[in-house]
C-alpha cells in the first residue's frame, strides 16, 4: 500500500503521451520550415487574430445566453420533489449522451433551406437565410452546452441547506431577498464551474461553425484543423495561442471561485 | 404565486422541447421515404440499408473493440497510477497531479494536434502509418486522468487501518491488497471506468487527429455522413443510438433507484 512504484508505468506514460506531444507542439510552434528557430509561426497567427476575436466573442455570447437559460431551470428544478428532480436531472443529462456531430446537424436539417423551419416560415411570408451566420452558430454552441451549464449550478443548489432559506424567512427577508442575499451568493460557484464548462469547449471547438455559419464564421478550432495538414508550425503555434489562453482564463476562474468560497 | 407557477411551467416546458425537437426531427426523417426533408411517405428502407452497409457495422466493431480495450487498459493504469500517486507528499504531488490533469484541462482539439504531429514524426522514423494502434494509445491517453480522478477520492476516504489489520490477521501483501484496498476502492475503479468507456465511445476529436486515413469509428462515420450529406441512414443511425442511449439510461435510473430504496430497508 505504501508504494510508490504502482505509478511508474503511468509515469512513464504520461511523459511519453501527454508532455513529449505537448514539448513537440512548443517545439513546432518556435521553428521555421526548415527546423531553425524563428518567431514565423507566431508572425503567420496574427494573420488570424480576426478569427481568434469572432472565437472568443461567440463562446462568450454563447456562455451568457447558456447563463440566461439556465439558471431559472437550475432554480426551477431545485424547488421540485426529489422524484422530479431525478427526472429533470435524466431529461438534461440524455441529450448530452448524443454525438455532438448529430445534435449538430440535427440543427442542419432543421435550418436548412426548405427545410421545416424554412419553409414555415415562407409560408408566413418570411424570407430569412437561417444558415451561415454567426447567431446560428452561437444557437449550435448554446444546444450544444447547455446541459453543462445547467447541471453545476443545479447541483449546488440543490444542496444548499433549506434551514437557511427558513431562516431568513424568520428574520423578516422576502422572497426577492432571500434570493439576492442566500440562494444567489451560495450559487455563485455552481456559475463558476459552468462557465468553465461551457466556455473552454465552445471557444475551441471545431466543426460546429462550419456546419451552421460556413466559411465566413469559421472559428478558431477550424483554423487549426484546416492549417495542421499544411502547416503544422503555425498550427502548432495557434494551437499553443489557444492552450495558454485557456489556461489564463482557467487560472483566473479558479481564482474568482476560491475568492467566493472563501468569503 | 400562481402565475409565477405556470410561467415556470411554460419556461421548463419551452427548455425541454429546445432539447429535444432536434432529436425527434432527426428521427422523424429517418422514417422518410425521400432523401430531403420533403415527406414522400413512410417507410424503414434506411434502417434496412444502414444494417446492410459493411463500413459502418465495420465502425461500429472499431468503435467498440477501441472503447473496451482503452477503458480496461486505462482503468488498470490508471488506478495503479491513483494508489502510487496517493503515496507522494508536497510539492512532487502537485505537480504528478498538474500534470495528469493536463489531458482534461487542454482544449481537445490541442490534444488532438499534439498526438497527430508526435505520431507523424514517430510514424518517420519508426516507419508505421497512423490507425488503429495510434487511436488505442491516444484513447488510452485521455482516458486514464478521468481514471485517476475518480479513484483518488475513494483511497483518500479509506481507513488505512483496515490494511494494517488485514496484515496483523495473517493475510501477506499481496491478499491484503486484493481483499482490502481493491475491494475498498471499487466504486472509484468501477466509475472510472464507465467514464473512460463513454469518453472512448463518443470521442470525435482526438480519433480524428490520431486515425490516419483508413481507420474508421462511428462517430468518424459520422462526420463523413454529415459532412457530405449522403443519405437519411445517418437519421436511422440517429435514431437507433438514441434509443440505445435511453435504454441505458432508463435502466440506470431504475437499478439507482432500487438501491436506493434497499439502503432505506436497512
Amino acid at each position: 500500500m505504501k508504494s510508490k512504484k504502482l505509478s511508474i508505468p503511468y509515469l512513464i506514460w504520461m511523459v511519453v503521451f501527454t508532455l513529449i506531444p505537448l514539448a513537440t507542439i512548443i517545439f513546432y510552434a518556435f521553428t521555421n520550415k526548415q527546423g531553425n528557430f524563428s518567431f514565423e509561426p507566431f508572425q503567420n497567427a496574427f494573420f488570424y487574430s480576426d478569427v481568434f476575436v469572432r472565437s472568443i466573442w461567440i463562446a462568450l455570447v454563447s456562455c451568457l445566453i447558456c447563463i440566461i437559460l439556465a439558471y431559472p431551470m437550475a432554480y426551477i428544478m431545485s424547488r421540485c420533489k426529489e422524484r422530479t428532480q431525478n427526472l429533470f436531472v435524466m431529461l438534461i443529462t440524455i441529450p448530452m449522451w448524443m454525438n455532438f456531430l448529430l445534435r449538430i446537424y440535427a440543427w442542419v436539417i432543421l435550418l436548412q433551406n426548405n427545410g421545416p423551419i424554412d419553409t414555415a416560415l415562407s409560408i408566413l411570408g418570411i424570407n430569412a437565410n437561417l444558415m451561415g451566420n454567426a447567431g446560428t452558430v452561437v444557437l449550435g454552441m448554446v444546444y450544444e452546452f447547455l446541459p453543462f451549464m445547467i447541471l453545476p449550478i443545479y447541483t449546488v443548489m440543490s444542496k444548499i441547506d433549506n434551514r437557511l432559506i427558513e431562516a431568513a424567512q424568520d428574520l423578516g427577508s422576502n422572497s426577492v431577498q432571500i434570493f439576492k442575499k442566500v440562494v444567489f451568493p451560495l450559487s455563485i460557484p455552481g456559475i463558476i464551474s459552468g462557465i468553465t464548462m461551457v466556455f473552454v469547449p465552445s471557444a475551441s471547438t471545431f466543426l460546429v461553425a462550419q456546419y451552421l455559419g460556413g466559411t465566413d464564421n469559421i472559428m478558431i478550432g477550424d483554423v487549426i484543423d484546416k492549417i495542421f495538414w499544411t502547416d503544422q508550425n503555425t498550427g502548432s503555434a495557434i494551437s499553443l495561442i489557444l492552450m495558454v489562453a485557456i489556461l489564463i482564463f482557467l487560472v483566473l476562474m479558479n481564482f474568482f471561485g476560491d475568492e467566493e468560497a472563501i468569503s | 404565486m400562481k402565475k409565477k407557477n405556470i410561467a415556470s411551467k411554460i419556461f421548463v416546458a419551452l427548455l425541454i422541447l429546445f432539447l429535444y425537437m432536434p432529436i425527434a426531427v432527426l428521427i422523424f426523417y429517418s422514417f422518410n421515404d425521400g432523401k430531403t426533408t420533403v415527406w414522400k411517405g413512410f417507410t424503414f428502407k434506411w434502417y434496412i440499408e444502414l444494417f446492410k452497409d459493411n463500413a459502418i457495422m465495420q465502425s461500429l466493431y472499431n468503435t467498440l473493440i477501441i472503447a473496451v480495450l482503452a477503458s480496461v487498459f486505462a482503468t488498470i493504469l490508471g488506478t495503479m497510477a491513483a494508489i502510487g500517486i496517493s503515496n507522494f507528499k508536497g510539492f512532487k504531488r502537485t505537480a504528478i497531479q498538474n500534470a495528469s490533469n493536463i489531458p482534461i484541462v487542454n482544449p481537445e482539439i490541442v490534444t488532438g494536434v499534439s498526438f497527430m504531429l508526435m505520431f507523424t514524426l514517430l510514424g518517420v522514423a519508426l516507419n508505421f502509418e497512423m490507425g488503429f494502434w495510434t487511436v488505442l494509445l491516444a484513447h488510452i491517453s485521455f482516458c486514464t486522468p478521468y481514471v485517476i480522478l475518480s479513484v483518488m477520492p475513494r483511497i483518500k476516504r479509506m481507513d488505512s487501518h483496515i490494511y494494517e489489520a488485514a496484515l496483523d490477521l495473517g493475510c501477506n501483501q499481496w491478499q491484503a491488497f486484493t481483499k482490502i484496498v481493491i475491494h475498498e476502492i471499487m466504486p472509484g475503479i468501477f466509475s472510472g471506468f464507465l467514464l473512460s468507456f463513454t469518453y472512448s465511445l463518443d470521442d470525435f476529436v482526438i480519433t480524428y487527429f490520431t486515425r490516419g486515413s483508413k481507420f474508421q469509428t462511428l462517430p468518424i462515420q459520422i462526420y463523413t455522413m454529415t459532412h457530405r450529406r449522403i443519405s437519411p441512414k445517418i437519421n436511422a443511425l440517429s435514431a437507433l443510438l438514441f434509443i440505445t442511449i435511453l435504454a441505458i439510461l432508463i435502466a440506470i435510473n431504475i437499478k439507482d433507484r432500487k438501491a436506493a430504496k434497499a439502503k432505506g430497508l436497512e
